[in-house]
């Protein structure tokens, strides 16, 4: 049966078909839908991880069990679990342990597009770099394989391109891999000094019987073409060059750390000009180079932002490997009036916007943190200072603060961190324990949704249902915050902008931290409740644009109010969709003239 | 640009983050699977749903490669809106069509006076060499009964400019569609043939 799956379809099939028992990760784009899909599987235990550390080491938990494992994350989310990754590279598995690890070239919903091959070199571990859907479901069997038969973690590298295209997959049928059991082994697993070292010189020794299988592998293949050019590549690139210069010779690295040096040497010998066609970083490249083959490379392909088959073909023309450009023959120029901004914006009804409202007039310096929230940086509300990472809001907030304190700056500014109940779980926990433990004075928001809102609203430890639907236990954020030793903790409903100000400009006057909790659920999670939908009395609007400052979807400017001046500037009576309102009321208390309400009433 | 290239056709669907677009293109790379062709569709996820630019590419043919359309490759360039069929027009090749739903989707950044909507859309679009095809499909939805109808519409009238077997499109409708809809769903896919 053939079916069409998206790279991250097609990796849960393939870990559903190769016996993975159990998973575990934490949402990231573009590696969420991994999770999402394999939980459908059944035998499959998977749940959402409050971070990524704590997925990897739930992983590596299954695989010293004797069970295959297979955890989930987005690029930096690696990061985050490099620690137990280091180690466990040393350590080895017991049942199979793959990593499905997804980069963002081009940063499409990231904040840096680093390079994640690097962390396979850095480990010693083998990488598998798949350039489709097909590919994708069947290196994570080879790649499991390898974990068992080498004793290593292996990693899985996607990418954006990879992860969110479909293309057409065979089906297989799940095979029976026999669990193992937990076998104690104290010098492979507890990793003291003295068993480390016994542990290192064997990764090494792993490594060069690694290089024996790269050079083995068909993942590995070359495809004989002109001899005129040799170009290897490795995942989506593969796909792109492919269709540009069909040709060509081709080297296709489907296990692209450890490099088959011999493989790559005799292509090399056989072909007039080597190149490598690869997104980001020399990755490749260097190592190739340091063989001392003449190869190229960056010089022609760029290192920044995700390829797509226009970007090789320009760097082969670059190369001289191709004509020079024809004029693309397009029927329609695109008008220089097309280039109509449309920055992604929180939704009509967003409990974060009108929290930010408030927030703005409280005048603070503002550091941010990773979620739907960080979208109110653009305008209109422009509310934040920072963003660098999971959970790095209360912990720069505190470094800000106690900076200020001990340089004794002349800063008023009150000091806000803006976290969001997942982010806060994932990572803001003990951020928030080092304020209340070395007595900061930051003003701490958690933005309580109850989900994870940016990746599509997957479920955390506080919103009491797990990936798979159970009901379970749930984090009570209060208690929680209460226990870190914060005393002051206020929970406001940020639709009712009034109570909101006051209760920040309160919590700004205490000379203590505190954390107030906002309780809006996100309105993706709610039922449209068409009855609450708000209009525009157009004979009572003046126009004042008060309701539009909110930067709501769902407010438009209509129609034109002439100026009683001559020259005056026009102004456009507000308008409200009633397809994208949600009936938050914030407009409503927002508007002077009294010109907003329910549209039924 | 490639040897095969005759051979792959692309269709690039267009619109803002929450119109549909995504259930369009899968609606089409099932029909073309299903007509037993290589398939391929990308788009990206995440960040950009939220009211933002929407694309999603689709190519199928003897054997796909990239996932992604080449400028000035697309045969057909399907809009769920006025100003983002503007802005993707370049995608489109000598002689590619462009069907373009007329409604305007108005970003906040416009309401706050920060940028303009194209002026004078719906003109640049006639003016251009592609012949398009304007269609005010969310007054035909809602004449229809339901504005939801408005991507099945859309897909009646891009099944006119591609080579794929009328019943597999209906029985990808049919099955794609919430029950209850079926039939209103094939009768807004006949609307939209007949309106090309």
């Amino acid at each position: 049966m053939k079916q069409l799956l998206s790279g991250n379809e097609a990796v849960a099939r393939g870990a559903y078909e190769s016996g993975v028992k159990v998973a575990s990760a934490y949402p990231g784009t573009p590696s969420t839908e991994i999770l999402q899909n394999l939980a459908k599987y059944e035998g499959v235990y998977a749940e959402w991880a409050p971070n990524e550390k704590v997925a990897f080491e739930v992983g590596i938990g299954a695989s010293m069990a004797g069970v295959r494992a297979l955890v989930a994350m987005k690029h930096v989310g690696l990061n985050v679990a490099a620690d137990p990754f280091m180690t466990f590279a040393y350590t080895g598995v017991n049942g199979g342990f793959l990593l499905a690890c997804a980069d963002d070239p081009g940063m499409h919903s990231s904040q840096n597009e680093q390079d994640n091959r690097y962390f396979a070199r850095f480990a010693m571990v083998p990488l598998f770099e798949p350039s489709d859907s097909q590919e994708a479901k069947d290196m994570v069997g080879v790649a499991l394989q390898v974990s068992e038969e080498y004793d290593t973690p292996s990693i899985l590298r996607l990418t954006t391109r990879v992860s969110h295209s479909k293309g057409i997959v065979r089906m297989g049928s799940p095979s029976g891999t026999p669990a193992k059991s937990f076998s104690r082994d104290r010098k492979k697993y507890v990793m003291i000094p003295a068993y480390a070292r016994i542990r290192h010189p064997m990764v090494l020794e792993r490594l060069e019987k690694l290089k024996g299988f790269s050079e083995r592998t068909s993942l590995n293949r070359i495809e004989w073409g002109k001899s005129s050019v040799g170009i290897i590549c490795s995942g989506i690139s593969y796909q792109y060059a492919k269709e540009v210069i069909p040709e060509a010779s081709f080297l296709k690295l489907g296990v692209s750390y450890p490099i088959p040096e011999k493989k790559i040497r005799r292509f090399a010998s056989k072909v007039k000009r080597l190149l490598v066609v690869e997104e980001l970083e020399p990755f490749l490249e260097e190592q190739i180079l340091a063989m001392g083959i003449r190869v190229e490379g960056k010089k022609y392909f760029p290192r920044l932002d995700e390829f797509s088959p226009e970007i090789v073909e320009e760097g082969l023309r670059k190369a001289k490997l191709l004509k020079p450009k024809r004029v693309p023959v397009t029927s329609a120029p695109t008008p220089p009036t097309a280039s109509l901004p449309r920055p992604p914006v929180m939704c009509p009804g967003c409990p974060h916007r009108s929290f930010f409202f408030a927030l703005n007039q409280a005048k603070g310096i503002v550091l941010s943190d990773i979620g739907c929230y960080t979208l109110s940086v653009l305008p209109p509300l422009e509310a934040i200072d920072s963003c660098i990472c999971m959970g790095a809001s209360i912990s720069t907030a505190h470094g800000v603060a106690k900076a200020i304190e001990r340089a004794q700056l002349e800063e008023k500014r009150p000091i806000f961190a803006v976290i969001g109940d997942s982010t806060f779980l994932h990572s803001g926990v003990t951020s928030l324990m080092d304020v209340a433990y070395n007595k900061g004075n930051v003003k701490v928001v958690i933005l309580d949704n109850r989900t994870t809102g940016m990746t599509g609203g997957q479920d955390h430890p506080g919103t009491g249902r797990t990936l798979q639907g159970e009901q379970t236990r749930q984090v009570d954020l209060p208690k929680l915050v209460e226990s870190l030793g914060i005393k002051r903790v206020r929970v406001v409903d940020p639709y009712d902008l009034k109570t909101t100000s006051q209760v920040i400009q309160e919590e700004v006057s205490a000379e203590e931290p505190s954390v107030i909790i906002t309780n809006r659920p996100c309105v993706m999670m709610e039922k449209f409740a068409p009855g609450l939908v708000h209009k525009v009395d157009p004979e009572l609007c003046e126009g004042c644009g008060m309701c539009l400052r909110l930067g709501c979807p769902a407010i438009v400017p209509g129609e034109e109010i002439p100026s009683k001046k001559e020259g005056g500037k026009v102004r456009r009576k507000a308008e409200i969709d009633p397809t994208l309102c949600r009936g938050c009321t914030v407009c409503e208390q927002l508007c002077k003239q009294g010109a907003i309400s329910m549209a039924g009433a | 640009m490639a040897k095969n290239k005759n051979s792959v056709k692309n269709i690039l669907i267009v619109g803002v983050g929450g119109q549909g677009v995504i259930l369009a293109s899968d609606i089409l790379s099932e029909v073309a699977m299903l007509s037993g062709l290589d398939v391929k569709k990308s788009e990206v996820h995440g960040m950009a749903q939220r009211g933002g630019v929407v694309s999603s590419h689709v190519r199928f043919g003897k054997k796909v490669r990239s996932p992604l359309i080449p400028k000035a490759e697309a045969d057909v360039l399907l809009s769920f809106e006025l100003a983002e069929a503007l802005r993707w027009l370049g995608f489109l090749k000598l002689g590619g069509r462009a069907v373009v739903n007329s409604q305007k989707i108005v970003p906040p950044i416009v309401s706050t006076g920060l940028a303009q909507y194209p002026e004078g859309a719906e003109e640049l679009l006639k003016k251009s060499s592609t012949s398009p095809i304007l269609v005010d499909a969310l007054g035909i939805a809602e004449e229809l009964g339901n504005p939801r109808l408005v991507n099945t519409i859309l897909l009646g009238m891009t099944s006119r400019l591609l080579e794929l077997p009328e019943p597999v499109w209906k029985k990808v409708v049919s099955q794609r569609v919430p029950k209850a809809f079926k039939e209103l769903n094939l009768k807004a896919f006949e609307k939209g043939q007949s309106l090309v």
